[in-house]
């Protein structure tokens, strides 16, 4: 029945029986590298940095958020500066990526105030700066520059990140939760993305240690798996059911991989889902955890989208505040948490902030966390004083409150609706399922596409999903990402793409999209 | 009981290999001591801000108004910011899609790419190809992805200089490469002798190791030695031959003491020996804000530039870039403006000559003061500081210390390192911890401590090595200090 392996999964777990036979070919090409040899040839076909000669595991990593699709979008932008007139639309709209500044949303003025001060701390003795700046933006400037040594911002930092943001963090963390947490816990990094690399790269020593995905996922973690040399082992969210994870299914899939002699190392959760949006129902969290636990597995949480809910009826619960609320501590589960400043109402995607939240390691694993982010130096300064400021935003009575909220809201709310107005316009269209965005910035539609259009695609040696997903493109200048890019259920097909445009842009996308699919259907019926 | 998710068993073997000395046993104590009130003096990485060098104006300037672009719609806003930094802000928020908070090109902000291959023309007098320069998070990050690119496995040598910066042998370690050492001559001030590098290479194919890759840090890390026009080209022929991939590390080419062998890049020799060499050899080429007079360590700003590279091994390497989105984007503009700096006639200009000029000056003289005051020392030989931002002083260590060292369990170097450091709060990394020649010793210190802290620190040195050397060197034999 659903007894499938993602293509995806299939590649890196096939792909990793060849390393060692280009092992092999190195080593009898060794005998070609003397220098009269050398001199005497001239094809230099083994040349040191060709894609024959490179690491495997890069050829074998795929990242469609900017993978074909964008290429292809880029081209047909410039062909559109050339030449005005020479496409069927005016411009090209992203909505590949969850970029949103580059969409049009705006920073919150708070963070960016309190960024300009610390990026240039020589203003905060005049007093023409009081003009420019809010007081209370002022005041958390001098407060974070105290934290750091001599003020210097333009030095390299612990290696986990500056002290006294990092105490910021835990007590953001553990107001959010109701639980404590360590700052000695937390390791800031340039984004979230990083702190996923370092994990993987602890948990993974060969194409024997494997590493559970949601499927559809998030294409960072197949993407760092093959770069690591592991294997995913998929899990299948149930579309059917609001993309909802099944521990059965989990378990299935855990004695499957081991039969195969895959040791299972680490769970990956995305929560809220990316690209699905679901939001995780309290008891399916306290499954989840009860699950690691039993197994023995490391619990990677990501959780980039927790302030990204849209929906009444849910709540964004860490897994965190689950795990501890169920009465379970450090020695009961491993549970590695990931926030970044890239999504949530701020969208500060250029900046790389983010952290992770180590707990539940015995201190020589820590030591060897820290080993690792050393040799790094530190992340990016600007980045983590955001991400002190992202868990610790104005309060009530401070001066900048008022203005701040009105801005979070306004993001916020634009979003839900933006995201309720795609889903209801994706299901309106024949052959179109689309699941509720819950949370997150992405919805993830369904297609019924046609024998013609399948085999249309093959002809043109195309995934189906990616075919449509180009048509769309050349079409209406709509640019999404097929849903082969994040794994879906063999035979069926699907296409991410943001809630993010502007809602200005929202309607006229709708109604190109909707042409575009009335038309492409007319095409390709059976 | 629950198994054990993730114990130091079942820890990928290559992550337990790794060593960083830089951040390694003598900082962790040293932030111990701090902790406990000592005070501490870091000079174990170099980190220019950290020991009161001044951020230049005008970047900050820039990139404040960059941050909170509705500052410039503010009619106050000349009152704090010069008109050329106003401008120039305008400028670099016009080449984003959405200003500072947006993903940029997985390669970096195209317009800023433009401005460093223009920098690299300016400086070699050869065109160079934005599409071929690669912007990252500092330069560690392009050397990482450029390594992980390389290595295939453990039968892939990459060639590195001994003493060499760490991240190199714990980069290698990580992707699970071997190291191939090629060392440094210390009496012929830290020079390159070909000769070693073919029997290094030699000794390496012996073992069944495909060596794949040569680094070589111009100035050096932590040796300070300037690579001359000369050696430069025998190093690139040697690759030609050999077939190797250049990665030339050139983050402290803006710091050069002396006036015999000033900067010349690796890409500058090689396309001036023409072809075939100049179009045989592979190379990349890294940069970083984190030194020269910028020591803009904690923007995380830097870039890779390609050589002789095939477009498919770009593709290649763009993709890979392209999981991690993109680099951040203040630091972007901080190397824009690092390769872009104020000209003569901008208003700023005078201020921003001035405050370059001096922190280079200093640092020269800086590099002399610490030279001068280890030759001083008994049994500490210092070469001269030509660039970069260290010091590396050979200590000879008397047979009794080193027995000392035996008995408490530390490689000696690290032995003396951390009675350096109890005995004057100096914070240094053993030589160890960059490769050195067996039984000989040397400890890494930077030169950026203010120069007006620096007769005192060379004086507490001196003081500690002097009585540590009384003490080991006698014949009656203390039991330790």
């Amino acid at each position: 029945m659903r007894r499938i392996v993602a293509r995806r999964a299939k590649d890196c777990y096939l792909a990793l029986t060849s390393p060692s036979s280009f092992f092999h070919r190195s080593l009898s090409s060794t005998s070609s590298s003397s220098p009269a040899d050398s001199m005497g040839s001239s094809s230099k076909s083994s040349s040191a940095l060709s894609v024959d000669s490179i690491n495997p595991k890069v050829l074998k990593c795929e990242y469609a958020v900017r993978g074909e699709i964008v290429n292809i979008a880029q081209r047909l932008q410039q062909e559109l500066q050339e030449k005005p007139g020479s496409h069927p639309f005016d411009e090209i709209l992203y909505c590949n990526i969850g970029n949103p500044q580059s969409l049009g949303q705006q920073p919150i003025t708070f963070f960016r105030e309190v960024l300009a001060l610390c990026d240039h701390p020589a203003i905060l003795d005049r007093s023409e700066t009081q003009g420019l700046f809010s007081a209370d933006s002022i005041e958390r400037a001098w407060q974070i520059l105290d934290q750091i040594p001599g003020r210097a911002t333009g030095a390299y930092s612990h290696s986990q990140g500056i002290k006294g943001l990092r105490d910021t963090i835990a007590a953001g963390i553990a107001e959010r939760d109701g639980f404590p947490a360590d700052p000695n816990d937390v390791f800031l990094t340039d984004g979230a993305s990083p702190a996923v690399h370092m994990m993987m790269q602890l948990l993974i020593s060969s194409e024997s240690d494997g590493i559970l995905c949601p499927i559809p996922q998030y294409p960072l973690y197949s993407a760092s798996i093959a770069l690591h040399g592991g294997t995913l082992v998929p899990y299948y969210l149930d579309e059917v059911a609001g993309w909802g994870l099944e521990i059965s299914d989990l378990k299935k899939q855990v004695e499957d991989a081991r039969s195969k002699g895959i040791t299972i190392r680490a769970l990956v959760v995305i929560n809220p889902g990316n690209p699905t949006g679901q939001v995780l129902a309290e008891d399916n969290q306290r499954e989840i955890v009860d699950f690691c636990k039993e197994e023995g597995l490391v619990l990677l949480a990501d959780e980039v989208y927790q302030e990204n809910v849209y929906v009444p009826d849910k709540k964004f619960h860490s897994f965190k505040k689950i795990a501890r609320s169920m009465g379970y501590g450090e020695k009961d589960i491993s549970l590695v948490s990931f926030q970044s400043v890239s999504k949530g109402y701020y969208g500060e995607c250029g900046k790389r902030g983010g952290y992770m939240e180590v707990t539940g390691f015995s201190p020589n694993i820590r030591e060897q966390i820290y080993k690792v982010a050393s040799v790094n130096l530190c992340s990016n300064i600007s980045g983590q004083i955001l991400a002190s400021l992202v868990m610790s935003p104005p309060k009530v009575g401070d001066e900048s409150y008022e203005s701040y909220l009105a801005e979070k809201n306004g993001i916020l709310s634009s979003l839900a609706r933006r995201a309720k107005t795609l889903e209801d316009a994706l299901n309106s269209l024949k052959g179109v399922t689309c699941n509720k965005a819950e949370g997150a910035m992405y919805l993830f539609p369904r297609i019924e596409l046609p024998q013609k259009a399948i085999k249309a695609a093959e002809a043109a040696k195309t995934a189906p999903d990616a075919f449509y997903v180009k048509r769309l493109l050349h079409a209406t200048g709509i640019v999404v990402v097929p849903g082969s890019g994040f794994g879906q259920v063999p035979g069926t097909w699907h296409f991410r793409t943001t809630i993010l445009p502007q809602e200005d842009k929202i309607p006229a996308i709708v109604s190109r999209l909707t042409e575009f699919h009335q038309k492409f259907m007319d095409e390709f019926r059976d | 009981m629950s198994p054990k998710a993730l114990d130091y068993d079942s820890l990928n073997e290559n992550v337990k290999k790794v060593q960083y000395a830089v951040r390694g046993e003598l900082y962790l104590r040293a932030s111990e001591l701090q902790k406990e009130g000592k005070k501490i003096i870091f000079t174990n990485v170099g980190n220019p801000h950290a020991l009161g060098q001044k951020p230049l104006t005008f970047p900050r300037q820039v990139v404040a108004l960059c941050q909170a672009p509705f500052l410039l719609d503010d009619p106050n806003v000349g009152l704090i910011f010069p008109a050329d930094a106003i401008a120039r802000a305008k400028h670099y928020l016009s080449l984003t899609s959405g200003g500072l908070g947006a993903y940029s090109d997985s390669r970096g902000l195209p317009g800023i790419r433009k401005e460093v291959a223009e920098f690299i023309e300016r400086r070699d007098g050869y065109p160079s190809d934005p599409e071929l320069i690669f912007l990252t998070d500092g330069a560690s990050k392009g050397v990482m992805q450029i390594l992980n690119t390389i290595i295939r496995g453990e039968g892939d040598g990459i060639l590195v200089p001994v003493p060499q910066y760490p991240l190199y042998s714990a980069t290698i370690s990580l992707f699970g490469g071997s190291l191939v050492p090629y060392y440094l001559e210390e009496t012929a001030n830290w020079g390159l002798d070909v000769n070693n590098l073919r029997q290094s290479v030699a000794e390496a194919r012996k073992r069944g190791i495909t060596v794949r890759a040569m680094v070589i840090i111009n100035p050096g890390n932590p040796t300070g030695q300037c690579l001359s026009e000369a050696n430069l080209k025998e190093i690139i022929r040697f690759c030609y031959l050999e077939n190797l991939v250049l990665l030339g590390d050139e983050v402290y080419q803006q710091n050069i003491y002396q006036d015999e062998r000033p900067f010349i890049s690796a890409r500058k020799v090689l396309l001036d020996m023409g072809p075939p060499i100049s179009k045989g050899v592979q190379l990349v080429s890294f940069h970083t804000v984190s030194k020269g007079y910028w020591g803009e360590c904690g923007q995380r700003g830097g870039y890779f530039e390609m050589t002789n590279i095939p477009p498919q091994t770009v593709d290649e390497i763009y993709k890979i870039a392209s999981i991690s989105l993109s680099p951040n984007v203040p630091g972007q503009i901080f190397l824009g403006l690092m390769v872009n700096p104020p000209k003569p006639g901008d208003i700023s200009y005078l201020k921003f000559v001035t405050e370059s000029k001096g922190i280079l000056e200093s640092l020269r003289r800086r590099a002399q003061i610490m030279t001068d005051g280890f030759n001083s020392c008994r049994n500490v030989v210092c070469n001269f500081t030509e660039g970069a931002m260290y010091s590396f002083p050979q200590i000879h260590l008397p047979p009794k210390a080193i027995e000392a060292a035996k008995k408490a369990r530390k490689v000696p170097d690290v032995f003396y390192c951390l009675k350096l450091l109890e005995a004057t709060g100096i914070s240094t990394v053993p030589g160890s911890g960059f490769g050195q020649k067996e039984g000989v010793f040397h400890l890494r210190t930077t030169i950026l401590p203010a120069e007006e802290d620096m007769p005192a620190i060379m004086d507490s040195f001196k003081k500690f090595n002097d009585e540590f050397m009384a003490q080991y060197e006698d014949n009656r034999g203390y039991s330790r200090m």
